[in-house]
């Protein structure tokens, strides 16, 4: 808490850095790779007329100490995890430990390649198979695929093998049923097959009721999505009846395993009523983020569904030896090239090591804890719509201080950025007018939570004393907020030599 | 906020300006200002026939992405092209340089189910409240 | 085990809400009958880091690492060099722990390195415009297929024989559930059996009024570098668009771009340009194409702007394409990027330049001409195809049954393959040899020696 000035202001390092093809010089060069003695060919030997590069492309030309420090640079303009708390809602921006980067850049992982004979991929098979294993136990499925790269490939993969078990059974049907508080992946999910994305209202208790949906329950509708606990951090507690009420009309359940955290070690999505769920291993799985990838979307699912599962699936022999099987004829086919984001994989099967099946049941208490810890701490701060006892995360809004003050999320969230913290998610779930959607995740101490209930406390008060504070934020950034009118309506998506606009 | 009184209203927010078989439309200023600065734009084809409440048009802005609909049932016969270069007219003058497509309407006792000014702007404020 | 409370916080914090114990606060928030009773056997017991890090070394010592031997193994996934400075990048917590950025102010460490990212893949295409990257290669070319579908409004997909047959899955699985039950849009180009191109003439009968795309390899998984020009030609003759897919990269240091050539959609593997090959992924997925067709575009993309003083800023934009703005009507259902790929791929191409990348290209190719002239003298072997082939080549094994050789191979330090009967039946007795910058001299002479000796 040191690093503030006098207004309690946090103070960002960073220096001005251009774009990295603003830097070096023509003919400078970072790295070498011809070995001594070695001369190169002519290229013109093996390709004719036409076929080779007339202009180089436009690379950088800086040495290797400008490179590092250009990206150093960069890196300085980020906020992360590591660095600070950061409770972005349906994110679980958890701890990511560093013993799981560690293991992924072991040789035997890092440098194997995928079409290695089989015999010298025996570890990697392993792998996947105790990491499939693991993950249909946590869940309750009876089969897993790691393939997809991440959680949208993996409700794309989901609403596939719900398709070919309809296709299997006479008539794909034509729409699914997804909840006014579900991800905007779920109905472009559903329009990638060929679904039409039926509306189902929330109760005034934010969960969905299984009379609603039977309502719009018949023989046309594939599946419903559901988010449990869904985007307003609650349980949805009629997901059983809401099951039978589908199953009844032949439908399926899916389940956006978005928030599994909440449930690990607790309850089983295969055991309530959900047939096939994708899962987030960059979320509940603690593997970074990277700024957005890469991710891994493993899918699970009952028995039934699994001869859809995509190829190639791991087999473990009665000898004990692992193999890669892609005669599965009922299968949707691939997702993706090889076998899915292997590191990624490698990364949470060391954290299902370390967390271990003791562990499981404190990862979902405690991020319950500490999300109800923080309600408890800011209430009646903010409006909060939907005031049961939470999951893992809740929701606020900017009702009344709107009305009060004038003041709202997006000018709480930049303020939030000026006192050290990464705002939540914000405008999300799209119910709630102007949401504030908070997930501190079970890695975080009570000290860094009464320190953001504190941040939000001083917030409130500075929207009633001196609003422009607010309005102005963030003033410590190196930039100030950006103009996003600007960016769309003149679109600059490269660098041209003289850049500007 | 004002709504001109010589036209008719949705209540998904689009307006007609009806002068015999000829029907002007666009999106209010209510709407513009709900989806923000507008960014892009998609019109309809020219010489196309739509039925009253059909997707007709599409208005986007970095935030948010919304179907215009059909507010009468006809043949769209101009559009305004003018917007697709500056689409910041819908923001800045919804009811006038912000006009979207012109149709031919084919039916014209659909106007009974629109809203006039006073109704429309009742409309607003009860959507306001929510 | 990363959770930090002691018994006193937890005791304290249940205070502070008014539950009694852990499980008491979660009751409330679940009824009762959802709880589990299952033992959880299948999830291993909880390891010490020691423990843990042994595990995971014995685990990792099954596999044979592709660094500890003669590397020729190729298929769509490249042992290139991947300098020490790339990874150092990529464990900055700044870049490695942060999420995707929406929040712009303190985001533009990533945000600009996208935007350069961007500059560099499109430059490396000849596309006016690409976006912060696909999942891999293979969904890149399957997202391509569909963006043509629709730019041209028209439905079906004309693949090569010779792109990869595991892009070609995959295009196959993504364009499944947008056609009726039992109807497939998706048609097979064939491949010349002497010289490892797709064929003009079946290319020329099929194309029609119906056609929205043509997706082939460049260079093909043969290694072939095919007629671009000729290809693009022809499909815009029937207003179809080209899509090219580029599994190895590197080539394009040296080989024409494919949008110089006449491609309307040029998508490619990223993982030879910084990343390991690790089992296959992550790797990252090039994605370009024409500005005017941007809209059309999956993904997403990085703008430049100004902030509120008029100082030079990035964000993510042309958002509304996307799915949490269009939903159902979203060119994609993509939310992420593969960011932390995408930056290796600028640190890395960053750090070669454009004379390192034209080196790396040459030699790559170099080596895998002097091995495939060698390689074919020897008795038992000969080359499969005549035509221009930039880094790997295609070798028929006309003694020994291919999996065995490859067995064997190994034994003698050497990696090689794939055997290409795993995809195509009539060409069970043929494997691919594949070179990079970092096949030694002395690698060709051993994999010479050894396949001699294996045959003999």
């Amino acid at each position: 808490m040191s690093d503030r000035n006098a207004d309690g202001v946090v103070r960002h390092v960073s220096f001005d850095e251009p774009v990295v093809f603003e830097r070096g010089a023509p003919g400078r060069r970072g790295v070498r790779i011809v070995p001594r003695g070695t001369k190169l060919a002519d290229p013109a030997r093996w390709f004719g007329e036409g076929m080779l590069r007339q202009e180089p492309p436009v690379l950088p030309e800086v040495s290797e100490a400008e490179a590092v420090r250009h990206f150093v640079r960069l890196s300085g303009w980020n906020f992360s995890i590591d660095q600070g708390f950061y409770p972005l809602g349906s994110c679980t921006m958890k701890y990511n430990p560093k013993v799981n980067e560690a293991a992924a850049r072991l040789d035997g992982f890092a440098e194997l390649h995928p079409m290695s004979p089989t015999q010298g991929i025996q570890g990697a098979l392993e792998l996947m198979w105790r990491l499939e294993r693991a993950l249909s136990d946590i869940c309750g499925f009876d089969a897993f695929t790691l393939q997809p790269s991440a959680g949208a490939q993996g409700e794309l993969t989901a609403l596939m093998m719900i398709r070919a078990h309809h296709v299997a059974g006479g008539n794909p049907r034509s729409k699914v049923l997804v909840p006014d508080t579900a991800h905007g992946t779920n109905p472009a999910s559903a329009a990638l097959n060929g679904y039409r994305a039926v509306a189902v209202k929330s109760s005034e208790q934010g969960t969905l009721r299984a009379e609603d949906v039977a309502k719009v329950m018949d023989e046309e509708v594939a599946a419903v999505m559901i988010t449990n606990p869904n985007t307003l951090g609650l349980f949805e507690r009629e997901i059983r009846d809401v099951a039978r009420v589908v199953h009844e009309k032949g439908g399926l359940v899916f389940g956006d395993g978005a928030n599994l955290n909440a449930l690990m070690g607790r309850v089983r999505p295969g055991e309530i009523g959900v047939d096939v769920m994708q899962l987030n291993l960059h979320k509940s799985f603690s593997t970074p983020h990277g700024g957005g990838g890469p991710g891994c979307g493993p899918v699970g699912c009952v028995a039934r569904l699994a001869p859809y599962l995509p190829v190639p699936r791991v087999v473990r022999d009665d000898a004990g030896s692992f193999r890669l099987e892609d005669k599965m004829p009922a299968t949707i086919g691939r997702v993706r090239s090889f076998y899915g984001n292997f590191g990624v994989m490698v990364r949470a099967y060391a954290y299902i090591l370390a967390v271990g099946r003791e562990g499981l049941k404190d990862v979902s208490g405690l991020a319950v804890l500490n999300a109800n810890y923080l309600a408890a701490l800011i209430d009646g701060l903010f409006f909060r719509p939907y005031d049961a006892t939470c999951m893992h995360e809740f929701v606020l809004t900017d009702k009344n201080l709107k009305k009060d003050t004038g003041v709202q999320t997006m000018d709480v969230a930049k303020r939030l950025l000026d006192l050290g913290f990464h705002p939540p998610t914000v405008y999300f779930p799209l119910v709630v007018h102007g949401a504030l959607m908070i997930e501190p995740t079970e890695t975080e101490t009570p000290d860094t939570i009464e320190a953001f209930a504190e941040a939000l406390r001083r917030i409130v008060a500075e929207a009633g004393e001196d609003p422009a504070k607010l309005f102005d934020a963030p003033r410590s950034t190196r930039l100030g907020r950006l103009d996003d009118t600007l960016a769309a309506r003149t679109p600059v998506l490269t660098w041209k030599p003289g850049g500007g606009r | 906020m004002d709504f001109p009184k010589d036209l008719k209203y949705t209540k998904s927010h689009e307006w007609a300006r009806v002068e015999g078989k000829s029907a002007t439309c666009g999106i209010t200023a209510f709407a513009a200002e709900q989806i923000g600065d507008v960014v892009q734009i998609e019109l309809p084809e020219k010489g196309r026939e739509y039925k009253l409440e059909d997707p007709i048009a599409v208005v986007e802005s970095s935030k948010a992405s919304e179907e215009i609909f059909a507010p009468l049932s006809g043949k769209v016969v101009a559009v305004n092209m003018d917007l697709e270069g500056a689409p910041e007219k819908i923001n800045e003058s919804p009811f006038g340089d912000g006009w979207m497509f012109k149709m031919e309407i084919t039916n014209p006792s659909e106007m009974a189910g629109m809203l006039d000014a006073a109704a429309y702007a009742r409309h607003v404020a009860e959507s306001e409240e929510e | 085990m990363y959770t930090p409370h002691t018994d006193e916080d937890i005791r304290r914090m249940l205070a502070r809400i008014g539950a009694g114990s852990l499980d008491d606060l979660y009751g409330k928030a679940v009824p009762a009958d959802v709880l589990t009773r299952a033992p959880f056997e299948n999830v291993p017991a909880a390891h010490d880091v020691v423990s843990l890090l042994v595990h995971m070394r014995e685990l990792a010592g099954k596999n044979v690492a592709s660094c500890s031997k003669r590397c020729f193994t190729g298929g769509g996934a490249y042992r290139h060099l991947v300098h020490p400075a790339v990874d150092q990048m990529l464990t900055r917590s700044e870049f490695l722990t942060a999420y995707t950025p929406y929040q712009a102010e303190v985001s533009q460490g990533t945000l600009q390195a996208i935007f350069e990212f961007q500059t560099i893949v499109a430059g490396l295409m000849g596309t006016e415009v690409a976006n912060a990257s696909m999942y891999d290669g293979a969904s890149s070319a399957a997202e391509g297929a569909l963006m043509a579908r629709r730019v041209t409004r028209r439905s079906r997909v004309l693949v090569s024989e010779a792109l990869h047959p595991e892009y070609a899955q995959v295009i196959r699985t993504y364009m499944s559930g947008l056609a009726a039950p039992g109807v497939s849009e998706l048609s097979v180009i064939p491949y010349r059996r002497a010289k490892g191109d797709t064929d003009p003439d079946a290319l020329g009968d099929r194309l029609g009024a119906d056609v929205a795309a043509v997706v082939v390899g460049y260079p093909n998984v043969f290694g072939v570098v095919e007629d671009i020009r000729a290809l693009a030609r022809a499909a815009h003759e029937a207003g179809a668009m080209l899509v090219t897919a580029t599994a190895e990269p590197v080539a394009l240091g040296i080989l024409e771009s494919p949008t110089a050539l006449g491609a309307d959609i040029a998508t490619a593997e990223g993982q030879p340009l910084g990343l390991p090959v690790s089992f296959g992924g992550p790797g990252v997925g090039l994605f370009g194409c024409r500005m005017a067709d941007a809209r059309h575009m999956p993904g997403r993309l990085v703008g430049q702007t100004v902030d509120t003083a008029g100082k030079t800023g990035y964000v993510l934009t042309l958002a509304m394409r996307e799915q949490h703005i269009r939903r159902e009507r979203a060119t994609s259902n993509i939310c992420t990027n593969q960011g932390l790929c995408a930056l290796a791929v600028t640190v890395h191409l960053s750090l070669l330049g454009p004379e390192g990348l034209r080196e790396q290209a040459v030699l790559s190719a170099q080596r895998c001409h002097e091995a495939a002239e060698r390689v074919g003298k020897v008795a038992g072997f000969e080359l499969a195809f005549g035509a221009p082939f930039f880094n790997e080549v295609v070798v028929r094994s006309k003694k020994v049954p291919v999996v065995d050789l490859l067995d064997r191979l190994v034994d003698r330090g050497l990696m090689a393959g794939p055997a290409l009967g795993r995809w195509y039946p009539d060409m069970a007795d043929a494997f691919v040899l594949a070179t990079t910058e970092l096949t030694r001299e002395a690698d060709v002479d051993m994999l010479v020696r050894a396949l001699g000796e294996v045959s003999r």
